[in-house]
């Protein structure tokens, strides 16, 4: 009882779409492709859905393969990051016209429509045009329209992205609720946001270039990334890479600023690595011998917190401090690393340790 | 603003003037009797002069006149509708295909397959003509409605696919993946989901098919002889030097009526803003 991909790869043109993609989901559980725009989460959908044909792989459901059933018999809902509707149709026609191609007539059909636009909070609307409500109410259409079906395979490509920042989390946490009543369907969500992959607590698939990087629980994911790239991905501001060196109890920057060595780094032996550190685990200090000098380069508020880009001589470091605080590009600024919150890459990227589990 | 207002309402006035005055003359003098032309300019009726039906009667052969429009009324209309209609259908669906699927011929490509349909109005009809005529003599097919019919396909398709296609390009095709999505097939996508939204590109490319069908005088000249005359070839029968003035003026307005009738009836498919809320 699964959707199961096998070496799924797509190519138009010399650009690879999906390279390599095989795994295993299971119905009643939610999937987030995680990864930046353009790494294969549309495609991904898409293939899995028929819309875009593969050049080799098989997939297969409930040990039934579906590599070659055309998309209108695959039964794949989906909710693109444009809000699809059918503008010439209500609301409730929307909603119905999946439903009726399924068989569903009189009062089965006006129960289960009402039953979904109630929970999308739009039963006053179903009269209405798609273009006659705001973006938050035409996504929620659709939604609707998706979760009534009780398709077997439900997929949201970045349901959330074009909305503005506020409705944005209030639909996050509506979502959730939706999702948790379907219990019978493989449900595949695509997002950039590291915060939303984490609020739906399922299992991640990080992509990257059309391939899947790795796959496992948020924080998994989150606190052991197999390499460099899956850490800069599941970070948001980015996570800072650093080279320094490792000289007896030191970190030693490029600078030449020493910091202490971490007692889980005590493993790695002398030389170079890559050192990356959390944005939230480097923080503005006066001048002391533990500290990077550096320029502020960038800052950007969102919401309530100030992210500053600072150049310093090991390089370029991202600080994250709550509230908001008055820098500006140009100033001469001192940051504090924690280095028992660091994590290790070696020459090739792959993570060699990370911050103990619980070290705050 | 305001200057901006009246000179457009002046251009706008002085445009329709110069567009109805020779239409409103015909009009006026489909209704005059012998003498209100002959003596003289008249204008006003029961002012200038007193209006008469001699005009009207005499184009159905009313009155022992040997002229009747009517039979080429007919003509014209089962000649142009139907070939509108075949049109319209095939040039919808062609222009459908083209806009959705990609289609490789040797080095032919989509934009070269509407080339080609455009291409066809490239060239002169009188070009076409002779290769038509010796077609529709080896069909057996001079001088009937079907000939005309296939003809005027010919003319009529590359209007409908050339902006159909246009019309098409500007449906996202993310509406056609959602109704596949949600079971239905490509077909039933195209006619249950995308063709309903057409309905004004429809109604444009319709018109345009009817009106350039109608008013084809070159092909129903060169293919008929006279079993299967259209009203342009009818009116220009009418000898000028014979035909009185009234009687000519009747026959053009009779020839323009159907038209008219016909537009303002498509005239409420042209909404505007059809598509808004299909994407955001």
């Amino acid at each position: 009882m699964a959707l199961i991909g096998q070496n799924l790869n797509v190519a138009v043109d010399d650009v690879t779409y999906l390279e390599d993609v095989s795994f295993t989901f299971e119905p009643g559980r939610i999937y987030v492709l995680m990864g930046r725009t353009g790494a294969g989460k549309t495609s991904f959908m898409r293939a899995v859905s028929g819309l875009l044909p593969l050049d080799s792989g098989t997939l297969s459901f409930n040990d039934t393969d579906i590599t070659h059933t055309p998309v209108w018999k695959r039964d794949c809902a989906m909710v693109y990051q444009q809000f699809i509707n059918y503008p010439n149709k209500t609301v409730r026609q929307n909603v119905e016209f999946p439903l009726k191609k399924a068989g569903l007539t009189g009062a089965e059909l006006t129960a289960r429509v009402d039953s979904y636009l109630g929970k999308v909070g739009l039963l006053d609307y179903a009269s209405r045009k798609p273009s006659q409500l705001s973006g938050g109410q035409q996504q929620r259409v659709a939604l609707a329209r998706s979760l009534a079906r009780h398709s077997r395979i439900l997929m949201l490509d970045e349901p959330l992205m074009n909305l503005d920042f506020k409705l944005r989390e209030q639909l996050r946490e509506e979502f959730l609720e939706l999702f948790r009543g379907e219990n019978e369907s493989v449900t595949i969500y695509a997002t950039t946001e590291i915060t939303e992959a984490m609020m739906l607590g399922a299992e991640i698939l990080v992509m990257h270039e059309g391939k899947i990087l790795q796959s496992g629980k948020p924080d998994e994911v989150f606190e052991r990334p197999k390499d460099k790239l899956v850490a800069q991905i599941v970070n948001d501001p980015p996570m800072s890479i650093i080279e320094a060196k490792i000289e007896g109890s030191n970190i030693v920057l490029a600078s030449g600023t020493k910091l202490p060595r971490p007692a889980h780094f005590s493993s790695l032996g002398e030389g170079s690595y890559e050192f990356g550190i959390r944005a939230i685990d480097v923080e503005p200090a006066s001048d002391a011998p533990d500290t990077e000098s550096g320029k502020v380069g960038f800052v950007e508020v969102s919401g309530s917190e100030t992210v500053l880009y600072v150049h310093t001589g090991a390089g370029e470091v991202v600080v994250q401090i709550e509230g908001i605080h008055d820098y500006h590009a140009g100033q001469k600024l001192a940051v504090k690393f924690r280095p028992e919150r660091m994590f290790a890459f070696d020459g090739n990227g792959q993570l060699l340790e990370s911050p103990k589990l619980g070290v705050k | 603003m305001v200057i901006k207002r009246v000179l457009s309402t002046v251009f706008i006035t002085f445009w329709s003037v110069f567009v109805l005055m020779p239409i409103l003359w015909a009009l006026v003098t489909s209704f005059k009797p012998p003498e209100a032309v002959d003596f003289g300019a008249t204008f006003l009726p029961f002012v200038d002069f007193t209006p008469t039906l001699l005009g009207w009667e005499s184009i159905f052969g009313v009155g022992g006149g040997n002229i009747n429009l009517v039979p080429a009324l007919f003509n014209s209309i089962i000649v142009t509708f139907g070939g509108a209609a075949i049109s319209l259908v095939l040039g919808t669906v062609s222009a459908y295909g083209l806009s959705r699927f990609a289609y490789k011929l040797g080095f032919i490509r989509n934009n070269d397959i509407v080339f080609f349909f455009v291409s066809q109005r490239i060239m002169p009809p009188i070009v076409l003509s002779f290769p038509f005529f010796l077609m529709l003599r080896d069909l057996g097919l001079l001088d009937t409605h079907l000939g005309l019919i296939l003809v005027s396909i010919g003319g009529l398709m590359p209007i409908v696919v050339w902006l159909m296609v246009d019309f098409f390009n500007g449906i996202p095709r993310e509406l056609d993946e959602m109704a596949m999505l949600e079971g239905y097939s490509p077909f039933e996508a195209f006619l249950r989901v995308i063709l309903p939204l057409t309905a004004p590109g429809l109604t444009v490319a319709g018109m345009f098919a009817v009106i350039f069908g109608w008013n084809d005088f070159f092909y129903p000249l060169v293919l008929t002889f006279g079993q299967v005359v259209t009203l342009p070839l009818a009116i220009v029968a009418l000898n000028a030097t014979i035909t009185p003035y009234w009687t000519l003026s009747a026959a053009a307005i009779f020839a323009i009526l159907p038209l008219i009738i016909f537009a303002f009836a498509m005239e409420r498919f042209l909404s505007k803003g059809s598509l808004s809320g299909a994407v955001r």
